[in-house]
């Protein structure tokens, strides 16, 4: 398999075209959206939680590639569900991860984030990929402290 | 994923069209015109991020390093004096290259970021006053707008930028009819590195010196392309890279009229900048070696006189003639993709092409066309002012040399064609 179909595979594709999570955020303020400096796309999230504290869905705005909308939507389906430290823990290990300073096969018990791996080989696509991560790490954080 | 193929005396073949012995003996200087990417022969359409090598400028590196290496202007012994007159010819080499009347104005920097941050720090500080105005176009690479509005901000000083008429050009009498009389100097690109834009500098040059006002002309851009002469340009300063014309990354050009230079205050302290150093202070060197502290690349400015060999072995003329050929077909290529808008079409413009479809991202363009073995940029192209003039977050560029093929253009053009059918 070369590079492109490693890295565009249906999954991704289907996450790009029907992306989970995706919503208007308008509401929020454009300070808060994560930028990738090196295309300038951003990213807004809001988090809703159930009444337990759980996130219930990670919603995101914003425009950016096939890559960055699809792990956008993955992070939505992964997230749901999570205990705010469980979605940091699980935003930390899918960055080390995909950033080349863990081991890959880590992705691999994240369900179909594994879809991502062949990012992993891209440094110039690993922003796409994180984002919308980086961008929930900040939203956790913020609420955490 | 393909390995790197080295070969060196052959050049390239091509699907359809036939190269003529001119060109494939050209692309024979570049090596890396041999590689496969994905399975296909490498199409480098990506000249304006950085141009590739030949290998007339790899072996003249080569050969500094492995005879004449020594540090310059202090090692008294046979490899040191060569190594000075390597540095000293490279100067002389760009002074001629440019047309400057003297070498001394020819000051080597790492590139045009390091040149223009050069004249913003240390003109920038000595002579722009608070309320003055910084003049720039709307089209420049964030290396012409960052160090104006440190400066500006260290000044109290403040910006302006020239609009853009439709067409990614800009508007001469506009200029003139809405000039601010407190405006000190305009600092405006040579060539977009996103539009393509030429821009008339002699023009602005007259319009900024019958105001009192300098001019700073951002040549990063125009250097490979057509040949720079620093009086028909009339611009105060100039600025541009090496690596973008054949040369190395890592040596760049600032030329600067020597009665502004003598004004000027050092930029960076260090060695060989000084003439004598006391405790308290110190007295500097004469041009250029004031603005050169620190050991320099000189392995790089030898780089840089060969790339400028080998251009001139070429000639402009062809280069000219040749470039603008290509241009054309792109263009014509790139408008005839269902969907796609070329952004810039300027009357006087070289072959760099952006453009957009309206649903796809420049990223998802850039990696298809990269399985195809086609390498662009995608991205801002460090000119975010300009992305918002043009209301899109990025685009992707296609930029050509001289040495690309027809054949190249056409594979891009269907290449384009296969993205849109992929995301769409």
């Amino acid at each position: 398999m070369s590079d492109f179909d490693d890295l565009y595979q249906d999954l991704i594709m289907d996450h790009y075209r029907h992306p989970q999570g995706k919503a208007d955020l308008s509401h929020v303020p454009d300070e808060k959206a994560m930028e990738n400096p090196t295309c300038g796309d951003s990213i807004k999230l809001e988090v809703l939680r159930d009444e337990g504290g759980r996130i219930a869905e990670v919603r995101h705005d914003g425009h950016g590639c096939a890559i960055s909308t699809a792990s956008a939507s993955l992070m939505t389906e992964y997230t749901r569900g999570l205990s705010p430290d469980e979605a940091r823990a699980a935003a930390e290990r899918f960055i080390v991860a995909l950033r080349g300073e863990g081991r890959l096969s880590e992705l691999d018990a994240m369900g179909d984030l594994a879809a991502l791996r062949g990012v992993a080989g891209l440094p110039v696509r690993v922003k796409c990929a994180t984002l919308a991560w980086h961008a929930l790490l900040r939203e956790l954080g913020e609420k955490a402290s | 994923m393909g390995g790197i193929a080295l070969m060196t005396d052959v050049p390239v073949a091509t699907k359809g069209v036939e190269l003529d012995d001119r060109i494939a003996s050209l692309r024979s200087r570049f090596p890396v015109l041999s590689r496969e990417i994905n399975g296909h022969p490498l199409a480098y359409l990506d000249n304006a991020a950085t141009s590739q090598k030949p290998l007339e400028v790899i072996e003249a590196m080569d050969a500094f390093y492995l005879s004449r290496n020594a540090n310059i202007h202090r090692s008294l012994h046979t490899l040191g004096e060569e190594a000075t007159a390597d540095w000293e010819g490279a100067r002389a080499k760009v002074a001629r290259f440019i047309g400057a009347r003297r070498t001394e104005e020819v000051v080597f920097t790492r590139g045009t970021t390091e040149s223009i941050n050069l004249v913003a720090s240390s003109w920038g500080d000595a002579f722009i006053k608070e309320g003055d105005v910084i003049l720039l176009t709307l089209m420049e690479h964030h290396s012409n707008i960052v160090p104006w509005q440190l400066a500006a901000a260290r000044r109290g000083a403040r910006l302006a930028y020239i609009p853009l008429e439709a067409d990614g050009g800009i508007d001469l009498e506009r200029v003139e009819s809405a000039w601010d009389p407190r405006t000190r100097i305009v600092c405006a690109t040579h060539m977009s590195n996103v539009l393509g834009t030429i821009n008339d500098i002699a023009r602005l040059s007259e319009i900024a010196h019958a105001h009192g006002a300098l001019l700073l002309a951002d040549a990063a851009q125009s250097a490979p392309h057509m040949g720079l002469d620093v009086g028909a340009l009339g611009c105060d300063f100039l600025a541009f890279s090496g690596h973008k014309m054949y040369a190395p990354m890592g040596i760049g050009v600032l030329w600067g009229r020597e009665s502004l230079l003598e004004a000027m205050p050092p930029y960076m302290g260090g060695g060989d900048m000084i003439r004598s150093v006391g405790l308290e202070r110190s007295t500097y060197n004469d041009l250029p070696w004031k603005f050169e502290a620190g050991t320099p690349d000189v392995g790089g400015a030898v780089g840089l006189a060969a790339a400028i060999d080998f251009i001139e072995g070429i000639g402009w003329d062809y280069i000219g003639a040749r470039e603008n050929e290509l241009g054309r077909k792109t263009l014509a290529v790139l408008e005839a993709v269902p969907g796609l808008l070329v952004h810039g079409k300027a009357r006087d413009r070289g072959a760099v092409f952006s453009f957009s479809f309206a649903d796809i991202h420049p990223h998802d363009i850039a990696q298809y066309l990269d399985r195809e073995g086609i390498a662009v940029r995608a991205g801002h192209h460090c000119a975010q002012p300009l992305m918002r003039h043009l209301k899109v977050p990025a685009t992707t560029r296609a930029s050509l040399a001289f040495w690309n093929t027809e054949d190249e253009i056409l594979r891009l053009g269907a290449a384009l064609e296969g993205a849109r059918r992929f995301y769409l």
